[in-house]
């Protein structure tokens, strides 16, 4: 009883001191939200899945400032033909985002849809309340209840382009909550690309309900603010011979936790998450958190998730692989890897299989190294810097996970990302 | 072109002295070749005079055109024209060869204070050299060294060899793990390299090698001293008898 009294307090300073969105077809979903965020409590420590990501920053009720970036670098994805959608601080830009249509696809508001007989309601809180078991994830809950705006996208064909919500920060106390729904019907294909800082706090959730056959690429940077703290949750749910494929960059930031659970219940779908991230100082915290369940036959999954840290930077990886009795022929693959580039930086991983089929191949790896001084000091004796080389090298160690980028200009994009923070990062 | 003084040489974690005051001078345009017994101390000299972590000086003094090479790091001394073919090439997973090839190149143009080479202009170069090397564009693409056989990792060594140009080539047992005909195929690399202002430094086992690389002068190297210098006839007596007449002569 004690605890959970304990438990409840920080919960319900934040509920009060946000306002639920009424009326519309999200109304019950965001009511049943609310309600089980009250059962389960925000995050704590004590918390299997929090025991090396300090919540507390992500809970208290109002978020700790955090300073503007000033760049002068050119956005990332600037030269891809994109439809463009902007939030700044969390709140839609009309003037600064495109016209909304575009063929094949069909994109709307979330603050803006009303009627009742949406297709989003078969979506919106639906995923993200089954991939709440077996482990909670409260924060998720919390933005079904309470997230103010986001974009619902129905996928219908095949678009042109790709899709772009871009975030810009203005604001040194933003705290905003987004959430996306987009829904893939059979055959159907689209890329959604997401940069740039939401908010000083951001708590942002992605659904993606992906039909049979259809396909779903995900290019994601996260933004180069020293100070924002994010958590993301993203929910997908497979159907035969779909694809899923989800890459984020994560550079800066003092606190970023991405969840993404994935759940294949059709045959032969893929379903493959990655991620880079570059930390430099004590200050940065980076958690990327996986959970994929196989409930359908020779499907496959894959999660590889490279993290390189330094000045006592601290990376964590949880990545969970469950194949549930009857997921024959599952093929999953995970690897984690850090390269720490001082002794003050940490790696922290647990990866986890669960395994209830018997006609399957799982395998995991984790690892934590150095530069490799052999490789170092070949490329110093071909005449390249100290600096450079080391530089060479760390792109190398992330260009595993950059490679999931199936799209060759964006994986160029990306890598260039990584260059010029290398470059300003200098040691 | 590389003069070496009384170079001592001990290792940096452990109280073994490896070199015990090596002398030698290697005029321009020359190619010289240096033998021995395991352990003399051959491959040692080679990774002092790059710059290798793990050595410790503790006397004599090494100089490439009358600049100290033992104070400047292992890139500087590439600038300054020093090229050491290692006799284990390194992989790098993740770098390509064309990106390394590239990057060093025009490294070495910028700590020389030249303009760097234009990407048209490099892949025109690149792909000439690598043609004489029988390497193809797939070679080039590839990590470097990372799934090369024992010839393509030598042959690529080569390679930067001839895209760095260098005054002054240190070629470590580049003949260990080759077939007769790779190590035709490197050593025609090699010949077509010489020059009035390049001198080489060829280390090896064997004299097989010095057939197809023809040294001017053949330095006997056992435990951390060179101890016999002589035309290439030395290594066929080498060849021929071993190396124990030699270590017993100077005994």
């Amino acid at each position: 009883m004690a605890e959970a009294a304990l438990k409840q307090t920080p919960t319900d300073a934040m509920i009060a001191s946000l306002q639920m969105p009424q009326g519309g077809w999200s109304e019950a979903a965001r009511k049943d939200a609310l309600s089980r965020v009250k059962t389960m409590g925000l995050p704590q420590r004590r918390d299997e899945y929090w025991k090396y990501t300090r919540p507390d920053t992500l809970v208290q009720v109002l978020p700790a400032p955090a300073a503007l970036r000033k760049s002068d670098e050119t956005p990332l994805f600037d030269q891809i033909d994109r439809l463009k959608i902007v939030f700044v601080d969390g709140v839609f830009d009309a003037a600064a985002s495109d016209d909304l249509s575009l063929e094949g696809i069909t994109i709307e508001r979330l603050a803006e849809a009303g009627s009742d007989l949406h297709w989003a309601r078969d979506i919106y809180g639906v995923l993200e309340t089954r991939g709440q078991t077996p482990v909670a994830r409260p924060l998720a809950a919390l933005n079904t209840a309470f997230a103010d705006d986001g974009v619902l996208i129905h996928v219908t064909g095949t678009p042109s382009k790709p899709v772009n919500i871009i975030y810009r920060r203005m604001s040194e106390t933003a705290d905003a909550m987004l959430h996306h729904c987009i829904k893939l019907d059979a055959g159907a294909e689209m890329t959604l690309l997401e940069n740039g800082p939401v908010a000083a706090r951001h708590n942002g959730v992605l659904e993606v309900e992906i039909a049979d056959k259809a396909a779903f690429h995900h290019v994601r940077a996260q933004g180069r603010d020293h100070e924002q703290r994010a958590a993301t949750h993203i929910f997908t749910r497979l159907g035969t011979e779909s694809t899923f494929k989800s890459f984020t960059l994560t550079a800066n930031g003092m606190m970023t936790r991405n969840d993404c659970i994935i759940e294949l219940t059709g045959d032969d779908a893929a379903a493959h998450v990655a991620g880079a991230c570059v930390g430099d100082g004590a200050d940065f915290h980076h958690d990327d958190t996986v959970f994929i369940t196989h409930d359908a036959v020779n499907c496959e999954s894959r999660q590889v998730f490279k993290k390189v840290l330094r000045n006592g930077a601290t990376g964590v990886f949880q990545g969970k692989i469950l194949v549930k009795a009857g997921a024959q022929k599952t093929d999953g693959y995970q690897i984690s890897q850090s390269l720490l580039l001082d002794e003050d930086s940490q790696f922290l991983a647990k990866p986890e299989l669960e395994i209830y089929a018997d006609d399957v191949a799982c395998s995991h790896g984790s690892t934590s190294g150095a530069i490799d001084e052999d490789a170092l000091f070949y490329l110093r004796s071909r005449g390249v810097p100290h600096g450079a080389a080391t530089d060479l090298l760390t792109l190398a160690f992330l260009a595993e996970a950059v490679m999931e980028v199936e799209d060759e200009n964006l994986r160029e994009d990306i890598t260039g990302r990584l260059g010029s923070w290398l470059e300003r990062h200098a040691s | 072109m590389l003069s070496i003084k009384g170079l001592k040489v001990k290792l940096e974690d452990e109280d073994k002295q490896i070199l015990k005051g090596v002398d030698l001078e290697i005029e321009s345009g020359t190619v010289h070749a240096i033998m021995g017994p395991n352990g003399s101390g051959k491959s040692t000299l080679s990774y002092v005079l790059s710059g290798k972590d793990g050595y410790e000086v503790t006397g004599g003094s090494a100089a490439l055109e009358d600049v100290d090479l033992l104070e400047m790091d292992p890139e500087e001394r590439a600038a300054a024209g020093l090229f050491l073919a290692f006799q284990y090439p390194v992989e790098i997973p993740g770098v390509g060869n064309m990106t390394f090839l590239r990057t060093a190149v025009n490294a070495q143009r910028k700590t020389r204070g030249e303009e760097e080479m234009s990407a048209a202009e490099f892949l025109k170069v690149v792909r000439a050299r690598a043609k004489d090397l029988q390497i193809d564009a797939e070679m080039l693409k590839r990590p470097v060294n990372v799934g090369f056989s024992g010839g393509e990792k030598k042959r690529n060594e080569i390679l930067q060899m001839a895209m760095l140009e260098p005054k002054m080539c240190i070629l470590d047992e580049t003949d260990s793990g080759l077939d007769v005909d790779a190590m035709k195929l490197v050593a025609d690399g090699v010949n077509a390299l010489r020059s009035e202002g390049r001198s080489f430094l060829v280390i090896t086992h064997y004299q097989r090698l010095l057939d197809h690389i023809k040294p001017d002068f053949v330095h006997i190297m056992a435990d951390g001293r060179i101890i016999k210098t002589g035309g290439p006839e030395l290594a066929l007596e080498v060849e021929n008898n071993g190396y124990a007449d030699i270590l017993a002569e100077v005994a």
